[in-house]
């Protein structure tokens, strides 16, 4: 029953003051500054290479923006890290030591990735505190769920975070009834009370005001350094507002095309071929 | 967030007044001769029994429907499963009083059977029989479960895999040399427990026994649904995905909900021979599971008491109705079923939830 395996890392919630996760791992070795390595990833579907001998690395703390056109391997490359599709050939690595292509989703998620999907998925019919109380950071194999009490502590966090994602006061609401950007913030949300080391998001801001787009790039700001972070984007404002000096990704027919700052990929020809001059 | 009682006070005094009502039916009819206006008729005690024994049926399929989102069309199989689970130790009860004078059951007597085959031996320990019927139900829904769920199967196809494990089922059943009285069942009870099966003492006690499990039944799948496990099986209804990414395995939640469903739809079948006191393989039949799926639907799914109402309302005008218009019930039936999905698609308990805003 690996399924059910222990998570028993030592808890560090509370070490860092004021924490809505950490960058330091538990269990995941990240010795060597990298927190995910892909290598020659390539996903075939039905004969058509949905990523390429895609190579990629992200290093502790790093907040990295993917872009590319439709049809890159965005969503792809998502979900090969989250365990949803195996890649053909390659490998994906979590920090130095755990192999993705051999992990379950489950299994990934309690490792430390967490992942925003491209449409917001929370639980509809659960109010927006219960939403964060299910994605908490905690032993979530049958029997520890079904005896499982909220500590003060917990509510603690859930508060923290509720204000983070500036919910604080719709925390009783049914989370089908937030609206889209809010339904994004909440899931963002629940993702940081797992705790995750890297934070997968899958265009964060799509479907979103101008206003709320600007909150977000402010959250970004807010959790830069306190996790690794890769955002998949098509918004260029946007990605410019967090990419700040950072590296840059561009894939193109699954893989990478161009990397650097968000300036250089500007300007490197291919880039402005293949996307920007669109 | 959540308050320490399991229920709101309005719920709990409806709970208590139905079931001081339930259980003052059988002592007024044991202790009121016929004709005295207190009296209650014993075929209205058997009939609200067997009406027990539906509810908790349909209260064990709202918990995998209702909240984790699993539609059964075989629960058929598991009420069925218990049944014959404890009819085996009635048809051993029977001891030579059967026809032939055997002490084999008269079915194995026909078949021109020496000795009980392997899979009776020990039935005629009541306590056996009773673990049997938890057990054969149980270890059914967990393996059956474990290989659906680990290969991802949902939804409809679900669905239709359960319809077909009951059909199965029941062509098994209906063999003679399946050894369980092929086509006729198990029937012709004496007693149990030594005490006469037809006693009117019996029967009463035997339909507070159904009231008690009906009851606990409710508060421990209430408590379970009011827990964080709770929310995780509605998580698998609403977005299974969501779920895997946060670290939970559905996996073994919906082999936890789906395995006690089981058990107690199985403990709903061994409450039921008795008090019918027939069991046969139409039981497994896929319109009695499909039947029992309605019931949660008109009561209301995701809610615990409105399945419970559903089984009672559906199945009483189902007995007045097969008696003025025998011909015509399936065709109600159907009526009541399109007629809820369309204005009730919250059924019976969903009403009760509009009227209480309306009144707010």
């Amino acid at each position: 029953m690996i399924a059910n395996a222990p998570n028993n890392g030592p808890d560090v919630i509370g070490a860092q003051g004021p924490s809505y996760g950490r960058v330091a791992g538990t269990g995941v070795d990240t010795s060597h500054g990298a927190i995910l390595y892909l290598e020659e990833i390539t996903v075939m579907f039905d004969g058509f290479r949905a990523l390429n001998k895609l190579s990629l690395g992200i290093s502790v703390g790093e907040l990295r923006c993917i872009i590319g056109p439709n049809g890159a391997g965005k969503t792809t490359m998502m979900d090969v890290i989250t365990g949803k599709t195996r890649p053909t050939t390659g490998t994906a690595f979590f920090g130095q030591t755990m192999d993705l292509s051999k992990m379950a989703e489950h299994q990934i998620a309690h490792a430390g990735i967490g992942r925003k999907f491209q449409r917001p998925t929370v639980f509809e019919h659960h109010t927006v505190f219960e939403n964060l109380e299910l994605a908490m950071k905690a032993d979530k194999r049958v029997r520890p769920t079904l005896f499982a009490r909220l500590s003060s502590e917990q509510k603690g966090k859930i508060d923290e975070i509720l204000r983070l994602i500036r919910l604080n006061g719709s925390e009783t609401r049914m989370a089908g009834l937030l609206s889209h950007g809010q339904k994004q913030w909440l899931e963002i949300g629940m993702l940081l009370m797992q705790e995750p080391q890297l934070i997968l998001l899958d265009e964060p801001v799509a479907g979103m005001s101008d206003a709320e787009t600007a909150r977000t790039a402010e959250l970004l700001n807010e959790l830069r350094g306190k996790h690794s972070i890769m955002v998949v984007e098509h918004d260029m404002g946007f990605v410019t507002e967090i990419a700040q000096q950072g590296v840059v990704t561009v894939l193109h027919e699954g893989s990478v095309l161009a990397q650097g700052t968000m300036a250089q990929v500007q300007s490197d020809e291919r880039v402005i071929e293949v996307y920007l001059g669109r | 967030m959540t308050s320490p009682s399991l229920f709101s006070r309005q719920a709990w005094t409806g709970i208590v007044v139905c079931c001081v009502v339930l259980a003052a039916l059988p002592l007024l009819n044991l202790f009121f001769a016929d004709g005295h206006p207190l009296h209650v008729p014993s075929y209205m005690v058997s009939l609200i029994g067997k009406f027990m024994c539906y509810a908790l049926a349909a209260l064990a399929l709202d918990m995998v429907w209702g909240y984790a989102g699993i539609l059964s069309l075989g629960h058929g199989v598991f009420f069925a499963l218990g049944a014959y689970a404890h009819g085996m130790y009635l048809m051993r009860a029977i001891g030579r009083e059967g026809s032939y004078a055997s002490d084999l059951p008269d079915f194995m007597v026909f078949l021109d059977w020496k000795t009980y085959p392997w899979f009776w031996a020990g039935t005629d320990s009541f306590w056996y029989c009773l673990a049997l019927v938890v057990l054969v139900p149980g270890v059914l829904a967990f393996v059956f479960g474990y290989f659906a769920f680990r290969s991802r199967i949902k939804g409809v196809y679900f669905s239709i895999i359960t319809q077909a494990m009951t059909y199965a089922f029941m062509l098994l059943f209906f063999r003679n040399n399946t050894g369980f009285g092929g086509n006729n069942g198990f029937t012709d009870f004496k007693r149990i427990l030594g005490y006469s099966i037809s006693a009117p003492g019996t029967k009463a006690v035997l339909y507070l026994v159904t009231l008690a499990a009906l009851l606990g039944a409710l508060l421990l799948c209430r408590a379970i649904v009011r827990s964080r496990l709770g929310r995780v099986l509605q998580g698998v209804r609403d977005s299974e995905s969501r779920l895997m990414f946060i670290g939970y395995n559905p996996l073994w939640f919906k082999l936890f909900v789906w395995t006690l469903s089981a058990v107690l739809c199985g403990i709903a079948g061994a409450l039921y021979v008795p008090q019918v006191g027939i069991i046969n393989p139409s039981e497994m039949s896929p319109a009695n599971s499909i039947e029992m799926v309605i019931w949660a639907a008109v009561g209301g799914r995701g809610t615990l008491l409105g399945p419970i109402v559903g089984a009672f309302s559906v199945n009483g005008l189902k007995s007045w109705f097969t008696g003025a218009f025998p011909d015509l019930w399936l065709f109600a039936l159907g009526l009541i079923f399109i007629l809820v999905t369309i204005y009730l698609p919250q059924g019976l308990a969903g009403l009760t939830a509009r009227w209480r805003k309306e009144q707010a």
